[in-house]
């Protein structure tokens, strides 16, 4: 932790009377890129802005490459920023705005002209250099908006929901894009983004935070299939939530409607008759029987959605409700609403979220 | 010569070409209105005082009418006319972009703004007869700044050779109007000035001044002056407030335009025309001026 | 950020001290008519003089008859424009701007020399005439200010769509325009009309050259040959103007606001 390249210790924010951010430590090994995914308000964007400068923390401290920064102004930190809304300066062209931070840095204009150039062909747009913002697409802005913060080769790139401000498509296109240009150049970056699906694609770890705090830092492996608390497992993809009574803790042993289900652990903190919220993603049920699915619970299917590639299925469970996913295949038609169904999953699937 | 003084139009849209079917004339009846009125009593009357400018009597061709101008007097009143309106103009530029610089990024509270906004509204069309009134009682022989200058720090300003009649004291006049005119047009530039700009500039090592340097001052410059000739040629072509503070003891073209359409005080009326072709000729330069520079910036301009 | 927030409370404070000592110095001027104390003499002499009341009432009449023909010229045109005829929009911007750019003194010079009692169109040869030119004249001024507001109350609108709705629905014109376009413009209407009423009401340069006995010519008249009555006159003018642009401010409240245009 202490040796990390980017650290940021303890830190607290308060606006007047509200806290903002309660607590904060997360150390960023050199390289590595990290995600703070969390709903609006909970804090993401103020962890940003007190690495980048803009905001100072009222307790804790920022370390970059074991220097502290914590004092100094955005300005001497040498740090690259990619903002949501692009923040190209209208009046210099594509080639200027990337060679802004090289020009007040003073680097001899041939020097900072081939790095400009080079920029270009990275970001592929080497023909774009006398081209003024305006003429540029928003996916293109913000490309180049990533090569100006990345010229002057700074120690940590950071990025404020820098695709929310585009369409779908791009949007992917541009966080692959963005993902393999950081691996190359191996710089050391934090991703700000209330997108769970763009946190899970192209993040090393992931800070989940929530209410001002870092509810669960791990792998994109982790958070999505074993979340920590209940907020993580519903904020990350979509999750069905069961409600069941414990009827023996010690075997594991739960009932969720008319059927019990022997989980593959002991629930050791949990009393017999006490009511328990079970977790299942709709990728992990299945219609059918299927290899290693040994639990099934019965019910009335109830909505079909055709989703395209995926059919998701809503299936009623007397007191719970379960939406499962299947592939769609043109041989098979979807079920139809009414029908009875049964539906199978392995009980090691089953998340036990903390009440 | 009147067509050269579009400020906004330059950058509007070509006309369409499909919009462009020959149909019956009805279409045109929404908008005849207008153009018959602005062709009667904008556009002609300029046009017959310009034609009139560069005719003699007998109705012929003739330069000695512009030749004309150039007699001492009248040379004296353009250049007081261009010297108060080009002084007013700059600095009410000046003082309005502080006062909106100020109340849209200074971190005043709310409040501030709002009045500020509202006041400009009244004060920038506070103008003529009774602004000359208010400044009289300030500034005048009697007027409340000045006994009280005098009567407390024992300070005469007239001792300093301060008078309201003259081009200070008309200049400074002029600026009740002109600062919040230029707060009024420029506080929306303000405010499309965006934030993370700056913070773009400072994550990649800019100062402050650097930041202004580079980013600020070219993107507000073409509004900044565009509102700088739209002042001038509010100053150039005011004369009710002149003509009520000073009477006709200071020389200005609009007062002298005034007298001549009263009494022909110059003696021959096509030099009237000449003299109102120069006020046009003047304030319409200073918008070539503006659109050669709006021409250059124009590239980064959408 | 303190530093900054300090420079801008200085520039608010010398604007502040800029416009409200001559406001306050008027103010205290006026009431000194009377001789060692504060009276509102001057304001009870020019209320109940003859000619301000005469004077007043004119300049009031011109106006609502300039801001009736402000309304006829624009309106149709404004919203014609943008309904069928865009390409035009530039040459009236350019047009309305023109007023701006002539100074007034010339455009009436103009009138005087092409509407004079021999011309083909002698408006100065009667006195209503000449009434019709300085309404026609101030119309001119007014042209820029009741143009951009109606234009901006229409843009917020989208008379487009909201035409091309009224259509679907089975409306005449004279239905569209009464009933959808003028209800929904009427504020900007109304703000072009109180902006026009506080230029043209104390209107000192075309009412004199055209003669009229405007309100203008009057304070300039008063100014000339009285002492303590232009500051009271200077206090009202400035009441008017404040009213004028409030009601502006209360009108733009109760003003459509833009629904489903992202402009």
């Amino acid at each position: 932790m202490a040796d990390a390249f980017l650290n940021i210790q303890s830190v607290k924010n308060d606006y007047g009377a509200t806290t903002v951010v309660q607590d904060f430590n997360l150390g960023v090994e050199a390289g590595e890129f990290v995600s703070f995914l969390g709903p609006s308000g909970c804090g993401k964007t103020t962890v940003l802005r007190i690495v980048a400068g803009f905001e100072t923390p009222s307790a804790g401290a920022i370390m970059v490459g074991g220097r502290d920064v914590t004092n100094l102004k955005p300005n001497q930190r040498n740090i690259g920023m990619v903002f949501q809304a692009y923040a190209l300066f209208p009046n210099l062209t594509v080639a200027q705005n990337i060679g802004f931070g090289l020009k007040v840095a003073g680097v001899p204009r041939a020097e900072a002209n081939a790095r400009v150039a080079e920029m270009l062909d990275i970001i592929r747009l080497p023909e774009f250099g006398g081209r003024y913002p305006y003429q540029l697409s928003g996916g293109q802005q913000q490309r180049v908006a990533l090569a100006r913060a990345l010229a002057p080769k700074p120690k940590l790139l950071l990025l404020d929901e820098p695709l929310s401000a585009l369409d779908a498509k791009v949007r992917v296109s541009l966080r692959e894009e963005i993902r393999s240009i950081q691996k190359k150049l191996g710089i050391t970056t934090v991703f700000v983004t209330h997108d769970q699906e763009e946190a899970l694609s192209i993040s090393d770890r992931i800070v989940v935070m929530y209410g001002g705090k870092a509810e669960q830092i791990g792998t994109p492996f982790e958070i999505y299939n074993r979340p920590a608390t209940r907020f993580v497992a519903n904020f990350v993809g979509t999750l069905n939530v069961l409600e069941g009574t414990v009827t023996d803790a010690a075997a594991g042993k739960v009932r969720v409607g008319e059927s019990e289900i022997v989980l593959k652990q002991p629930l050791s903190d949990a009393k017999a008759g006490a009511t328990l919220s079970l977790a299942l993603r709709p990728e992990a049920i299945s219609l059918g029987r299927r290899p290693g699915h040994d639990s099934s619970l019965s019910g009335l299917i109830s909505d079909v959605s055709f989703l395209g590639s995926v059919i998701r299925i809503r299936v009623d469970l007397g007191k719970n409700a379960i939406s499962l996913d299947t592939f769609n295949s043109p041989a098979t038609p979807p079920p139809t609403v009414g029908d009875k169904a049964v539906v199978n999953f392995a009980a090691s699937d089953l998340l036990v979220l903390a009440v | 010569m009147t067509d050269i003084s579009a400020s906004d139009f330059s950058r509007q849209s070509a006309p369409r070409v499909e919009a462009r079917r020959t149909r019956l004339p009805t279409q045109w009846l929404g908008v005849a209105p207008f153009f018959i009125f602005a062709l009667m009593f904008l556009i002609l009357p300029t046009a017959y005082l310009v034609l009139g400018a560069f005719q003699n009597d007998r109705g012929e061709f003739t330069m000695e009418n512009i030749a004309a101008l150039s007699q001492p007097s009248i040379l004296a009143a353009y250049w007081i006319s261009i010297k108060v309106s080009v002084a007013s103009a700059i600095l009410g530029a000046l003082a309005g972009l502080a006062i909106a610089i100020a109340i849209v990024r200074g971190g005043l509270p709310g409040w501030v703004r709002s009045a500020t906004m509202t006041f400009s509204g009244v004060a920038s069309n506070f103008a003529g007869v009774p602004l000359a009134f208010a400044f009289l009682a300030t500034l005048g022989r009697l007027g409340l700044v000045t006994v009280l200058l005098n009567s407390v720090f024992g300070f005469n300003i007239y001792s300093t050779g301060f008078n309201i009649l003259s081009f200070w004291g008309l200049t400074l006049t002029y600026l009740y109007f002109q600062i919040p005119l230029m707060v009024v047009i420029i506080t929306p530039a303000i405010d499309g000035l965006k934030r993370e700009w700056g913070e773009a500039a400072a994550t990649l090592g800019a100062t402050q001044f650097q930041y202004w340097r580079m980013v600020v001052i070219p993107v507000i410059w073409p509004s900044f002056l565009g509102t700088v000739i739209l002042l001038f040629a509010n100053a150039f072509g005011a004369i009710a407030t002149a003509y009520a503070l000073t009477g006709s003891s200071l020389n200005i073209v609009p007062i002298l335009l005034y007298a001549q359409i009263r009494g022909d005080v110059l003696h021959n009326p096509h030099l009237g025309y000449a003299l109102a072709f120069g006020m046009i000729f003047i304030t319409g330069l200073a918008n070539v001026v503006y659109i050669w520079f709006r021409m250059r910036s124009e590239r980064w301009l959408k | 950020m303190k530093a900054g927030r300090t420079w801008a409370w200085l520039t608010f404070a010398a604007g502040t001290a800029y416009f409200f000592i001559p406001l306050i110095a008027t103010l205290e001027f006026s009431m000194r008519m009377r001789r060692g104390i504060y009276s509102f003499d001057a304001y009870q002499v020019v209320l109940g003089d003859v000619r301000f009341q005469q004077t007043f009432g004119y300049s009031v009449l011109v106006s609502i008859f300039t801001i009736l023909l402000g309304v006829l010229i624009v309106v149709p045109a404004a919203y014609w424009i943008r309904l069928k005829m865009p390409y035009l929009r530039p040459v009236v911007e350019f047009i309305t701007l023109l007023p701006l750019i002539i100074p007034a003194i010339v455009i009436v010079f103009g009138y005087i020399r092409m509407y004079g009692s021999n011309s083909p169109l002698p408006f100065l040869a009667t006195a209503r005439g000449t009434d019709l030119l300085l309404i026609i004249g101030y119309a001119t001024l007014a042209l820029p200010y009741m143009y951009r507001a109606v234009d901006t109350g229409l843009r917020t609108i989208d008379v487009r769509t909201l035409t091309e709705a009224a259509q679907i629905l089975g409306a005449g014109w004279a239905t569209i325009i009464a009933r959808i376009i003028l209800p929904n413009v009427l504020i900007a209407v109304l703000s072009g009309a109180f902006l026009t009423f506080a230029i043209v009401i104390g209107e000192f340069t075309m009412a004199s050259l055209l003669n009229r006995p405007a309100f203008g010519p009057y304070l300039q008249n008063i100014g000339a040959n009285r002492a303590y009555e232009p500051a009271a006159l200077a206090v009202i003018a400035f009441a008017i103007t404040w009213g004028c642009m409030s009601v502006i401010q209360v009108l733009s409240r109760f003003a459509p606001k833009s629904a489903n245009q992202p402009n």
